[in-house]
C-alpha cells in the first residue's frame, strides 16, 4: 500500500481521536471510585494518627470499616485562620494543606480534627504537608488536650528512597514521637527535632533521624515546625481556658 | 472444524509459540542478555512489593501494546510508526495507572511515578519494533508476555536479594529478626538499597547464567 502524505496525517489525527475518546472514558469511568480511595486514605490516616483503624486490614468492607470508625470518633472538624479565629463556612475534609501552605500565612484555612476517644477525651488533629528529598511528604499529627503533648503522629511521602528516607512512613520512627512535647516550659513553641546521632538529645522535644535519610528527616522537622507555628495562637488561647 | 481452526496453521500453544514464551526467560533474557530496562530495574528492586506489581504492570502493558502493534502493522505508516508505537505503550500505561488507583490504591501510592516510567521501558519498544511490527497478533502478544517476565524475573530476584541483605525484610515480613540472626551481631547492609547494587546484582545474575548457559558466551 502506498502510504502518502495524506494517509499519514489521516492515521495520525484517527489515532489521536481514538486514543483520547478512550482514555477520556476510562478516566470518567474510574473517577467515582479514585476519588473514593483518596477520601478513604485521606481518613484512614486520620484515624490512625489517633490509633483508631487498628483492625483495617481483617475489615470486610475497608470502606464501610473506615466510614464507621470516622463517624464515631471524629466528633468534630473545623478551620482557624493562623489568629486563631475560626472561620466559617470551609469545610475542613476539603481544605488541601499543600495548597495552603503555599499561602501566604495570613491567608491560610488551617484545619483541625477533633477525635473524642472512647473514655470520653479529645485528640486535636492537624494535617501536615513539606517537602522531602525527592518530594512532598505528609502526614498527621493528633494532640492532647493540653495542645501540648503528641498523641500519636502519621507520616508518609510520595517519593523518598526506600529503605533509608522512606522510613519516616515505618511504625519505628512514628513511635518515638508519643509522649513529646511542642511547647517548652515557659511555653515557648519548640516544635520537634529531628537529629542526627551525633546531636545531643533535647530531652521531650527531639527523635532520633533517619540514618542515611538526613535530608528527609530534616524535611519531617521543618514540616511540624511550619504547620504547627500557624496554630500557636489558636493552641495557646484554648489552654488558658 | 470451524473454517477460523482450518485456517489457523498451528495451534495455539504450538512449540515454537511456547518457545516465544520461554525463551525471554533465559537465553533471550530482556535484561541479562539484550541489557535492556535496566534503568528501572534499579529504580524498583528495593523492595520485593514493588517488584511484582511492576512486573504484573509489564507484563499487561507489553502484552497489549505487542498486540494492539500487530493488529495494526499492515496500516501503521512508516515513516511515524515510532509515534504510533509511543501512543500505543503511553495510552496503555495511563490505563494501567489509572486502574491501580482505582482499584488497588495502596500499592500504586508505592510505585507512585514508576508506573508512568513503564512508557520508558526500552524494552516494550524495542520488541514492538523487532517483533510485532512483523509478527501476526497471537505470537506478538505472546512474544510481549515472555519478555516482560523474562524482565520481571530479574526484577523480583534482585528486589528479592535486595530487600533481604538491605533492609532484612521479604516482602515486608522481619525474616532476619525472626531467625534472630542479629542477636549474633549480624547487621543489615545499607549498601545494599542503593542503585548501584542493582547493577552489581544484576552483574552477578549475568555471570552465574552464563556460566550455566554457555551458548551465551561471546566468542571474539
Amino acid at each position: 500500500m502506498k502510504k502518502g502524505n495524506t494517509y499519514i496525517f489521516l492515521y495520525a489525527s484517527g489515532m489521536v481521536v481514538i486514543v483520547a475518546a478512550v482514555l477520556s472514558t476510562a478516566s470518567i469511568l474510574l473517577r467515582p471510585f479514585q476519588e473514593r480511595n483518596i477520601e478513604t486514605a485521606k481518613r484512614t490516616d486520620i484515624l490512625m494518627s489517633v490509633d483508631k483503624a487498628q483492625e483495617i486490614r481483617q475489615a470486610e468492607n475497608r470502606f464501610e470499616y473506615i466510614e464507621e470508625e470516622y463517624e464515631r470518633y471524629i466528633t468534630e472538624s473545623y478551620v482557624i485562620n493562623h489568629r486563631g479565629n475560626i472561620q466559617e463556612g470551609v469545610d475542613a475534609f476539603e481544605v488541601n494543606m499543600r495548597e495552603e501552605m503555599r499561602k501566604p500565612a495570613e491567608e491560610r484555612n488551617l484545619p483541625i480534627f477533633v477525635c473524642t476517644h472512647d473514655d470520653g477525651s479529645n485528640s486535636y488533629i492537624i494535617p501536615m504537608h513539606g517537602r522531602g528529598l525527592w518530594g512532598p511528604v505528609f502526614g498527621y499529627i493528633a494532640l492532647e488536650e493540653d495542645f501540648n503533648t503528641i498523641y500519636g503522629i502519621i507520616l508518609d511521602h510520595e517519593s523518598e528512597t526506600p529503605g533509608l528516607g522512606a522510613e519516616i512512613a515505618g511504625e519505628s520512627f512514628q513511635e518515638q514521637f508519643r509522649g513529646k512535647r511542642i511547647f517548652d516550659e515557659d511555653m515557648e513553641f519548640v516544635s520537634i527535632k529531628v537529629i542526627r546521632p551525633a546531636d545531643p538529645p533535647i530531652e521531650g522535644h527531639s527523635v532520633d533521624g533517619i540514618s542515611g535519610g538526613t535530608i528527609t528527616s530534616q524535611g519531617v522537622e521543618e514540616m511540624l515546625y511550619d504547620v504547627l507555628i500557624n496554630y500557636v495562637d489558636y493552641f495557646k488561647e484554648r489552654k488558658k481556658d | 472444524m470451524s473454517q477460523k481452526e482450518q485456517n489457523e496453521k498451528e495451534p495455539l500453544f504450538s512449540p515454537k509459540h511456547i518457545k516465544l514464551l520461554t525463551n525471554p526467560l533465559d537465553d533471550d533474557n530482556p535484561i541479562t542478555v539484550l541489557v535492556l530496562g535496566i534503568c528501572s530495574a534499579l529504580a524498583v528492586t528495593v523492595m520485593l512489593q514493588p517488584a511484582v506489581v511492576m512486573t504484573l504492570s509489564v507484563v499487561c502493558v507489553m502484552g497489549l501494546a505487542n498486540l494492539i502493534v500487530s493488529l495494526l502493522r499492515n496500516t501503521i505508516p512508516p515513516r511515524i510508526r515510532i509515534i504510533v508505537q509511543l501512543v500505543v505503550i503511553a495510552s496503555l500505561v495511563i490505563l494501567v495507572d489509572q486502574v491501580l488507583k482505582a482499584f488497588l490504591y495502596d500499592v500504586s501510592r508505592q510505585l507512585s511515578v514508576f508506573v508512568g516510567l513503564i512508557i520508558t521501558n526500552c524494552i516494550i519498544m524495542g520488541r514492538l519494533e523487532a517483533f510485532a511490527l512483523a509478527n501476526k497478533p497471537w505470537p506478538s502478544f505472546l512474544d510481549g508476555v515472555g519478555n516482560a517476565a523474562g524482565y520481571g524475573i530479574i526484577l523480583i530476584i534482585v528486589a528479592f536479594l535486595r530487600e533481604l541483605l538491605g533492609s532484612g525484610t521479604v516482602y515486608g515480613y522481619p525474616v532476619i529478626e525472626y531467625l534472630g540472626l542479629y542477636e549474633f551481631g549480624y547487621e543489615d547492609n545499607g549498601f545494599m538499597i542503593l542503585p548501584p547494587m542493582a547493577l552489581i546484582t544484576v552483574g552477578v545474575i549475568i555471570w552465574v547464567q552464563r556460566s550455566r548457559n554457555r551458548k551465551l558466551i561471546e566468542t571474539n
